[in-house]
């Protein structure tokens, strides 16, 4: 018999931060109530998966078939957009082998909406209000552009710099076995950018990231002023990584271009290579709205709001619980 | 020889690392959003005791270290080796300076330390938190101090000096917390 602690059967979080999650999602809701944005439910077990390499799904075997824990509701809510759903917002937990620390939890909440006729920007601004407004504090706002905090922090040209020049950059910030590491261009720009940039980003405002390198548009559309860059953007505030946010990329063609670049990206990495989501790319096909979407981890605006330091404390049951 | 992904790297683990045994003291796992997962490791190494950092990549796998932990009896010292011995089995073992290090200060016939043993060899010897050890030197205290304020230096049957209060005198037998090599109290038979 399995003989746990006394004490492991207890949720992490208190009774107050409960009280403060439900509190969290009545104002949620209440803010796309006022804003006539549609609450909408898509599975949680999926026929597909995102290709991006570096989310790892869960996966569900039965004898017939083999599902996936999706990592997000990006898929089922654009598939809704194409059927012309109109506004829509979902709340729904989300799911990622291998992502456990303070920050992270293999199982968490997602608040994720889509807004038909938006521009990335127009998307940042309601995004900001409603920080605002879950927060309850004005907060000031600041816009960043990746490439640029790249070269104020580190002087570092993300554009003309190359693997070799990233991994030399990394070994001159002293970051721990920089030099022994063997890491593709992007990664290394990531190994970068969480040792040396987000640290320094200012906690008490919120800090619009945006115009991400095209090599990490993921499902954003490219810019078309400067194409070496994505309509991408991440929010960060007290500094924590709280939303991801795109211009969707509404090209069918394009955007199977990508699934099949990830996957060989994959298949070079040693992953397993995952079913392209076809019923997904009918819908680009069949035509998806000119649209922007962001997607913001619940439970961190929690740890902000609170000003906790681990999920563990703001989740009933983190994994490590479960 | 088993291996560890940095997916179960916790506080307390073994690993090897450069050839040598590690302790994880603490693992943060770094990503950002839609990138490359890191680990930040502050490790011990077991043979030097020195601490230091590592990233990894998520992922990676490191081999386990064959290391395991005893509760082992101290013998005796012969100079060069310090000897412990098994109660269940009578089995011996002998530790090196090197792995002794600052347990030498605390050790005497009959402690039971924890021993890390790594290809069956200590590497790492750790005494009780507290031990009990017999003051075998200090200055003669004032008459009718009591109030332990200030304190004077006392040397014990291992040779370890620590701190003790004026009241305490030679031959008496003291308790010592040895993680802070702090006087606790005095112990009588």
């Amino acid at each position: 018999m399995l003989v746990a602690s006394r004490t492991d059967w207890r949720p992490g979080a208190t009774l107050p931060v409960m009280r403060a999650r439900a509190q969290l999602l009545r104002r949620v809701r209440d803010f796309f109530a006022a804003r006539d944005v549609l609450e909408v439910e898509t599975p949680l077990l999926g026929r597909a998966f995102g290709t991006d390499p570096a989310i790892q799904p869960f996966v569900v075997r039965e004898d017939t078939a083999t599902w996936y824990l999706q990592s997000s509701p990006e898929f089922y809510m654009k598939r809704l957009l194409a059927a012309d759903s109109g506004p829509i917002y979902q709340i729904s937990k989300a799911f990622r082998q291998g992502e456990a620390g303070r920050r992270h939890n293999p199982e968490f909440t997602l608040l994720e909406w889509y807004r038909p006729g938006f521009s990335a920007v127009d998307l940042m601004d309601e995004l900001a209000d409603l920080m605002r407004y879950l927060l309850g504090t004005v907060l000031e706002v600041q816009n960043c552009p990746y490439a640029e905090l790249f070269a104020q922090t580190l002087q570092l040209d993300i554009f003309a710099a190359d693997a070799g020049a990233l991994r030399d950059c990394a070994v001159a910030q002293q970051i721990p076995d920089a030099a022994d590491l063997v890491l593709e261009r992007d990664a290394w720009l990531d190994l970068l950018w969480a040792e040396c940039i987000e640290p320094q980003l200012p906690p008490e405002q919120l800090t619009f990231v945006t115009d991400y390198p095209a090599s990490q548009a993921a499902l954003a559309e490219l810019n078309a002023q400067d194409p070496r860059t994505a309509a991408r953007f991440e929010l960060y505030y007290a500094g924590l990584e709280l939303a991801n946010g795109f211009q969707e990329l509404t090209d069918a063609a394009a955007q199977a271009a990508r699934f099949n670049a990830d996957n060989v990206q994959r298949q070079r990495a040693g992953q397993p290579i995952l079913p392209l989501d076809t019923r997904f790319i009918a819908a680009l096909q069949h035509g998806l709205p000119r649209c922007a979407g962001v997607a913001v981890g619940l439970d961190r605006v929690l740890l902000a709001q609170l000003e906790l330091s681990s999920l563990d404390q703001v989740q009933t049951f983190a994994t490590e619980r479960a | 020889m088993a291996n560890y992904s940095t997916s179960e790297f916790r506080g307390g683990l073994k690993i090897m690392l450069d050839g040598d045994p590690c302790n994880i003291i603490e693992n943060e796992f770094v990503k950002p959003g839609k990138g490359q997962a890191f680990n930040r490791v502050k490790i011990r190494n077991l043979k030097t005791g020195r601490v230091l950092e590592k990233t990894f990549k998520s992922n990676e796998t490191v081999p386990a270290a064959d290391v395991v932990e005893r509760e082992l009896e101290y013998l005796y010292t012969d100079g060069a080796f310090w000897h412990f011995m098994d109660s269940d089995n009578y089995e011996q073992y002998q530790a090196d300076a090197a792995a002794v290090g600052d347990a030498v200060k605390w050790l005497q016939a009959q402690d039971r330390c924890q021993v890390t043993l790594w290809n069956e060899a200590p590497i790492l010897v750790e005494v009780p938190n507290f031990v009990v050890l017999q003051v075998t030197e200090t200055d003669p205290g004032l008459k009718g101090d009591t109030s332990g304020g200030g304190g004077k230096p006392a040397t014990l049957e291992t040779g370890a000096v620590v701190r003790v209060p004026l009241f305490v005198q030679a031959d008496e037998r003291i308790k010592v917390d040895t993680r802070t090599g702090e006087y606790v109290g005095r112990v009588k038979d």
